[in-house]
């Protein structure tokens, strides 16, 4: 085990002032063991008295090697690699990594298919949404919200444990559908969820939107300009606080987004506020668009027929052996895919999360990238904490909402 | 409802120091605050409302190494992060247990790569490894009672040849 | 290809004598590295890409001329469309000039490229490793980079992997 090296100024002389060469400014060390860091990133901040002068991040300490394993794998088999990339989003990366590969094979998806990813997804964005607000409300000391924001998360794993049987990592899409289709109570448990959510998103929003405490801690910090957004590669909510309406929903739709009918929250203020409240927004506009959703779900096949792709069904391998014959050779063997490349991206909760899946005529790919809106989200920090105190710090670093996951791979 | 109203006001209770002390230390035992990857968000389900981990004691989580006796290790241990997962054990005062929560920390889970340790145990020595990826709530206060039970059984004299 | 596009990648083709590459309605241009510099630059400028979305590569071993393809992944809010860049390089000394000037987010991005690839960056501000530690040797992401499987433990194995299992001491 190599050891810890020690922090010197001689290796980051390039990226601190010149002050703090002489010894006026102090070089201080955060994470990546730290509460408020939310997971294992380390901060080597430069400090005069209690302002931030530089902020330099230092990432890597979950690097998993998620990109290289994936390459081992065949094309059915790297998904559960998918699942523990960002794992506030699970169904919303399943999304990217089944459509990358549907566009690379050329793979057909049932219209129950399509809808039920829609739910799911958006239920992992209210989910993931959840977690973010119960977590930056404790950064900012607001302890209760944690505690309510967990208690309808609860709510939307259930659904995910009924259609899945897992929690968190549930693998439930697959190229060509979904694993299996939706057990009968799947309904009321959304419906449910539909029914008591608003009012719960209102119990937030009069716990902290008009709270003195939390805006004096949230208005005009850490100001993200529109163009310092957009050259550091900021996508999602905290791009849309900035005041660019960018969202792949609406500008690219996929799996059908264009039926649905909802906004995309905008503001331009682009502080800590403006994105928590876009954030809360999105809380409602995820609702709608699970209740559309629900109403519009057809009924059909929830996995393409196409048996070059997609394994049988269990009851078809008893009577047929050419059933038999494609579950064996898509299970042991895997599908070729084309020697091509493809770049498809979904919305997550964080941003566009990118998938660049490369083929090589085989069953293996040759290379996976994942491109993760934290990793770009959490590179504009350096710039946006300048000038600003320790303790607020800790908000603007709560308000990107990154997963350290995401950003390491 | 404690022992008062079982035994009456008689103001005297015998037992051995070795249970006073390890009951004592099981009922208020403080994880660390320290999360690595999905399994934290699992711990963090753990503490909040639905499954509520304060009714064992646990309520307290320390983010300093100094004042906590349990760690939990939630999620799978890189080779960037596994000197400095040790260094924190180091600085936990003694006595103290490690969990292994999930697949990841027990065995490297679905890793099997260059980039995460094969079990934490590679890097600091544990106490219970807890199965699942990631546990469910209920397996990791399993895990946690499980130590509990260690813990009860512990011997002043083994610690001594230690 | 969309319609919006052709225009745009008639014009580079043109300036740059660049190859074309369609797959699944996606275009992907072939570009020298000394040319990327001011390819992007008229990019971003003229053609209102403003967001690099990626910046990464592919392995080709063992093929070595070229070993590496650098892909440029870019995207136009304001148009609604998507290019991709590739820059084919050698096996020996990899190298591509730094795109820092032209998107910020390159950065961290050219760093992961350096690190994974062992790519390297030319002008790059800030060359350090940026995912495995700073004494880690090698580059993970090359084909030619071990995976680094250890055999799993399992019941018929346990006591022989258990003798050799490195461990830790109290």
């Amino acid at each position: 085990m190599s050891q810890i090296e020690e922090v010197s100024i001689e290796k980051f002389k390039h990226l601190v002032s010149a002050r703090a060469l002489t010894g006026e400014t102090m070089l201080l060390n955060m994470g990546p063991q730290h509460p408020s860091t939310h997971g294992v990133l380390r901060l080597l901040l430069e400090l005069d008295g209690e302002i931030v002068v530089n902020c330099i991040p230092d990432i890597g300490y979950l690097h998993t090697g998620i990109e290289k394993n994936m390459e081992a794998k065949t094309y059915q088999k790297a998904e559960v690699m998918t699942d523990r990339l960002d794992y506030m989003n699970t169904m919303g990366n399943n999304l990217a990594y089944v459509m990358a590969v549907e566009k690379l094979v050329d793979l057909d998806v049932p219209a129950r298919a399509q809808g039920l990813r829609v739910i799911l997804t958006e239920l992992q964005r209210i989910a993931s949404h959840l977690v973010w607000l119960g977590t930056s409300g404790l950064d900012l000391a607001a302890m209760s919200m944690f505690l309510y924001c967990f208690r309808e998360r609860e709510q939307i794993l259930d659904i995910f444990e009924l259609v899945s049987g897992q929690r968190m990592m549930t693998t439930y899409f697959r190229p060509g559908g979904v694993w299996r289709d939706v057990p009968v109570e799947f309904e009321k448990a959304v419906r449910d969820f539909i029914k008591i959510f608003p009012k719960r998103i209102d119990e937030y929003e009069s716990l902290l939107t008009k709270n003195p405490l939390f805006i004096d801690r949230m208005v005009d910090i850490g100001h993200l300009s529109k163009e310092v957004a957009l050259q550091y590669g900021v996508t999602g909510p905290s791009l849309r606080a900035s005041g660019v309406n960018w969202d792949l929903r609406k500008a690219r739709p996929y799996c059908g987004y264009e039926q649905y009918d909802f906004n995309v929250p905008t503001r331009t203020e682009g502080d800590t506020y403006a994105r928590y409240l876009v954030r809360i927004d999105e809380l409602r506009e995820s609702l709608k668009i699970v209740e559309q959703a629900l109403n519009k779900l057809p009924l059909g096949p929830v996995r393409s027929e196409n048996r070059k792709f997609v394994p049988p069904p269990r009851s078809e391998i008893g009577v047929s052996m050419e059933a038999l014959i494609h579950h064996f050779k898509l299970w042991t063997e895997g599908f070729p895919a084309p020697k091509a490349s493809v770049y498809s991206a979904v919305e997550s909760p964080r941003g566009e999360l990118g998938l660049m899946l490369e083929g090589d005529g085989g069953p293996k790919p040759l290379r996976v990238h994942l491109r993760t809106p934290s990793f770009d989200n959490l590179g504009v920090l350096s710039q946006i904490v300048k000038g600003h105190l320790v303790a607020d710090l800790v908000a603007i670093l709560a308000s990107i909402d990154i997963v350290l996951g995401d950003i390491d791979r | 409802m404690g022992v008062e109203q079982k035994l009456g006001n008689m103001g005297v209770v015998t037992t051995t120091l070795e249970t006073m002390v390890n009951w004592s230390r099981t009922n208020a035992m403080w994880p660390m605050l320290f999360g690595l990857a999905c399994c934290a968000i699992e711990m963090m389900s753990a503490q909040a409302s639905s499954y509520d981990m304060s009714r064992f004691g646990m309520e307290l989580m320390r983010a300093s190494p100094r004042q906590s006796d349990l760690m939990i290790v939630a999620g799978r241990v890189s080779k960037k992060m596994g000197p400095v997962l040790r260094r924190l054990y180091d600085q936990m005062p003694e006595p103290k247990w490690v969990i292994a929560m999930g697949d990841c920390a027990s065995c490297g889970g679905v890793f099997n790569n260059y980039a995460i340790y094969q079990g934490v145990d590679e890097v600091v020595p544990v106490d219970v490894y807890v199965a699942g990826c990631p546990p469910r709530p209920e397996a990791l206060i399993h895990g946690v009672l499980t130590v509990h039970e260690k813990v009860k059984g512990e011997k002043f004299k083994d610690l001594a040849k230690s | 290809m969309d319609k919006n596009l052709e225009p745009i990648v008639k014009n580079i083709q043109e300036k740059f004598g660049a190859a074309l590459e369609e797959f699944r309605e996606e275009a992907h241009l072939f570009l020298k590295p000394e040319q990327i510099v001011d390819a992007l630059t008229l990019l971003r400028d003229e053609s209102n890409f403003e967001l690099l979305s990626a910046l990464t590569a592919t392995d080709y071993w063992p093929q070595t001329a070229p070993r590496f393809h650098v892909i440029y992944q870019l995207t136009s809010l304001e148009k609604n469309l998507s290019l991709q860049i590739r820059v084919p390089v050698n096996g020996d000394s990899p190298k591509v000039p730094t795109v820092t000037g032209i998107y910020a987010s390159a950065n961290w991005r050219e760093r992961e490229l350096l690190d994974m690839f062992g790519i390297e960056v030319e002008g790059h501000p800030d060359p350090r490793r940026i995912l495995m530690p700073e004494d880690h040797e090698g580059h993970p992401l090359r084909k030619d980079y071990p995976l680094g499987y250890e055999e799993p433990q399992f019941s018929f194995n346990y006591d022989e992997i258990d003798l050799r299992k490195p461990y830790a001491k109290e």
